[in-house]
């Protein structure tokens, strides 16, 4: 400030006050930038270098013919029930169809480990929460929409969604389950 | 319009201590919208404690409906209702009052308040009796009934006309001379939550019509373009908390040790940087959905440099360093840290505006800029760690500012003592500690998958369980502690507020010692606002702020450990893509 006065927030500064900033503003300015900027590019670096990319394939899709479609997904790979709900052994490498309805997941799939699958999410009636327990995955499943997502475990064992997502009062019932072998 | 101005003259009064000149329509209307908000924070925090007390599963007090319906309860009482009610008053507060203007259309005031009182106790009337349990953000198809809907449209109509009498209000007070040359900085902060506030109202409109018409079977929604539109009002509206909180921040700064605006341009663009970025927000809420693509997501939460996120960080540099330079002008200008040992630490205004900074930089900020990230938030999205990261923005950082502020403006404008000082005293600590550890505790259960919005994680009833981690139990006892701390910080504050408003004694601003010991200390003598240019002052400039320049060293590497431990721990996870 040319005439080095110094005033608080409540008082006007006058007309001209666009004056050169502060040395030690500068500099915080200046890293805060880079930062900014740096934090920026990591993102589209780990769609390149990383391995977790919330991309997929996404389309719109009618609830009814994802439903169909999940249906006979069940029926081709089908290899027994578990508490109720069919549990599918789909061939390595091939398109999985989850369904999330009020209030359950189905079917229970049957994974192997370091195999990749594409993981087709959607629902048939609200939003759902796709949130795979105990890893961490968490994606919005959302009625109408097909999100197609490549997913390879690379541990084995017992996993299971919780609906993460509120779907009415019988939200917190919504488990569903995936196993992996080796 | 002559006659107008000379009218308001006779009207108003004088502040002796500011020396502020106040309308008394606008006095009034800001007393009753925070009042109102008061009573909504009270609602709120109430249900909050039952939250608390529920997802404490050694409690597990509610039953599942009630649960859900508190939340959905919880969720609008603080973020809608409090918060906004009480930005409306901070706006009367930062157009009219600081700037010494009249306010350009009373009645249209009077009109917009009740608007938004009928529009909340349609809501809460909705809400209470079952008809609304689909959560604050009430995402098709989950419907309530129509007439909530049209509860939210009444009440945003009305924080529309506020905001946009606002800005008529800075046009009529330089129109008429109330001010010359710029408006000071916390009118400045103001102007930039109202724009922001219209163009998220706007958006408002934009999606809360469609949505009654659907309700009522009149039309289609489709629930991804619902999320969009509802993000971009319900994250811009985050963005009027921040940008009202900064001011506060400022106002708050000059009130309790006379600090001052570093450089007016620094702090200037960084509020207007909150404008130009504002609908980014909506995007960091959809980085895990369906409808919109990676590079549609990288864009929009970023616009390639974050640069909300940099207006943010210079003002976490600018409002503290512009409390140590009041401090230093002040004469504690020994070593590097006497500005922060020898500060008014028992002045409620000052203590709340510090863990008000602190709770917001440190936890909030960082937690939100960094799940915020694209491909991280594939480990947090929907978990309790959102949850955890928000309650240290809105509520350890806006709402304890709003609530250290009151403390300020029971006396300033209120003309009231502050009843119980010594527990005010304790308030912002009470409080601030409390909501620091339920959100941590919350941030590390999201860590361990435990998701929001869940009333069972222990699946009693589910078709399978998921078997969290021990420690799960332990944090869950934490945050409920924390919880309860907080509520208590809480209703402190609400006890304190109504017991000043409606049975405090009178302050004298004429003879403020008169109140000493039921004020803050600030009030009966008002730090020095401006100083004069000269061998001391230069001196200090050229000191600069050397503590703020340790404290964001310190700040920025814990940002980038937490960035980092981040991605790493999401590198661990399986391969998706
Ligand atoms: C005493 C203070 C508070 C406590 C103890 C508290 C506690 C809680 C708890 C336990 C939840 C539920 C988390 C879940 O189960 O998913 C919650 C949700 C929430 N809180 Fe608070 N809270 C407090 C103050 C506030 C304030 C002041 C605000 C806003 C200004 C706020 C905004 C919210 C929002 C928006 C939600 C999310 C609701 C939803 O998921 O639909 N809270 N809070
Ligand atoms: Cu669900
Ligand atoms: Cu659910």
């Amino acid at each position: 400030m040319s005439d080095e006065s110094m005033h608080s927030a409540l008082v006007g500064p006058g007309s001209d006050w666009w004056k050169p900033a502060g040395r030690q503003e500068k500099i915080w300015v200046t890293v805060s930038f880079i930062w900014c900027i740096f934090m920026f590019a990591a993102m589209p670096f780990w769609h390149f270098k990383g391995g977790q990319n919330p991309s997929g394939t996404r389309g719109k899709v009618d609830p009814m013919a994802f439903y169909a479609r999940t249906q006979k997904f069940i029926e081709d790979y089908s290899v027994g029930t578990d508490q109720g709900i069919p549990v599918v052994e789909p061939p390595a490498g091939s398109e999985v169809y989850l369904l999330g309805q009020m209030w359950m997941w189905s079917p229970v799939l049957k994974l192997k480990k370091g195999v990749e699958y594409t993981i087709h999410l959607s629902s048939l009636d609200l939003n759902h929460g796709f949130g795979l327990f105990p890893v961490n995955i968490n994606i919005q499943v959302v009625p109408g929409y097909d999100y197609a997502l490549k997913m390879t475990p690379t541990e084995a064992g017992e996993f299971k969604i919780i609906c993460n997502e509120f779907c009415g009062i019988g939200h917190h019932l919504m488990i569903g389950k995936i196993i992996v072998e080796d | 319009m002559k006659d107008a101005i000379s009218q308001f003259a006779a009207r108003c009064r004088s502040c002796p201590i500011t020396g502020l000149k106040i309308d008394p329509t606008a006095s009034i209307l800001l007393r009753l919208h925070a009042v109102v908000s008061v009573v909504c924070l009270l609602i709120g925090g109430i249900a909050a404690l039952l939250l608390v007390l529920t997802r404490w599963e050694a409690v597990h007090l509610l039953d599942a409906t009630w649960y859900y319906r508190l939340l959905t309860a919880h969720g609008l009482n603080m973020l809608i209702f409090f918060i906004i009610f009480f930005e409306m008053a901070v706006l009367y507060f930062a157009g009219p009052i600081v700037l010494s203007s009249r306010l350009p259309a009373p009645k249209l005031g009077w009109l917009a308040f009740v608007l938004m009182v009928v529009g909340t106790l349609i809501v809460e009337y909705y809400v209470f009796a079952g008809k609304a349990d689909v959560t604050f953000s009430s995402y098709p198809p989950l419907k309530a009934a129509p007439n909530y809907y049209l509860g939210i449209i009444f009440f945003a109509v009305g924080a529309l006309i506020v905001s946009l009498q606002f800005v008529a209000t800075l046009v009529i007070a330089k129109k008429e001379g109330a001010y010359t040359g710029s408006m000071p900085l916390v009118t400045f902060g103001g102007l930039t939550a109202a724009i922001i506030a219209v163009i998220t109202l706007l958006h408002g409109a934009l999606i809360y019509i469609p949505t009654y018409l659907w309700s009522l079977g009149l039309m289609n929604v489709d629930p991804q373009i619902y999320r969009l539109l509802f993000w971009g009002l319900g994250h811009s509206s985050q963005q009027i908390n921040v940008a009202a909180m900064v001011s506060i921040w400022y106002l708050l700064a000059g009130l309790t040790v006379g600090g001052v605006v570093l450089n007016e341009k620094v702090s200037r663009t960084a509020f207007f940087l909150y404008i130009l970025f504002i609908s980014m927000a909506s995007a960091h809420h959809l980085l895990v959905d369906p409808g919109m693509g990676p590079a549609w997501k990288v864009w929009n939460t970023s616009y390639a440099m974050y640069l909300a996120v940099l207006a943010s960080m210079i003002h976490g540099f600018t409002v503290p360093a512009g409390i140590e330079m009041g401090q230093r002008l002040r004469g504690y200008t020994n070593g590097i840290f006497e500005w922060l040992r020898k500060a008014p630490w028992s002045d409620p205004g000052f203590s709340g505006l510090m863990i008000s900074l602190v709770i917001f930089g440190f936890l909030g900020g960082i937690t939100g800029v960094v799940i915020g990230t694209e491909q991280i938030n594939i480990i947090v999205h929907n978990t309790l760690r959102v949850p955890g990261h928000f309650h240290t923005t809105v509520v350890g950082g806006t709402a304890l500012s709003f609530m250290a502020v009151t403390y300020y403006l029971l006396p300033l404008i209120f003309r009231k003592q502050i009843r119980m000082y010594p527990l005010a005293k304790a308030q912002p600590y009470i409080f601030g500690i409390g909501i620091t550890v339920m959100s941590v505790a919350m941030t590390f259960m999201g860590v361990f998958g435990v998701p929001r919005r869940h009333y069972d994680s222990s699946f009693s009833n589910a078709l399978f369980t998921a078997d969290f981690n021990p420690v799960v139990y332990v944090l869950q006892a934490i945050f409920g502690i924390g919880g309860i701390l907080a509520f208590l910080g809480l209703l402190i504050y609400v006890l304190i507020a109504v017991a000043s408003v409606f049975f405090g004694r009178r302050f004298d601003p004429a003879n403020p010692e008169a109140s000493a010991g039921h004020v803050p200390p600030g009030v009966i003598k008002l730090p020095k606002q401006a100083h004069e240019g000269g061998e001391r002052v230069a001196k200090l400039h050229k000191t600069g702020t050397p503590g703020t320049v340790v404290l964001v060293i310190i700040f920025f590497v814990c940002f980038v450990l937490y960035y980092f431990v981040n991605w790493k721990s999401l590198a661990f996870i399986w391969k998706i893509g």
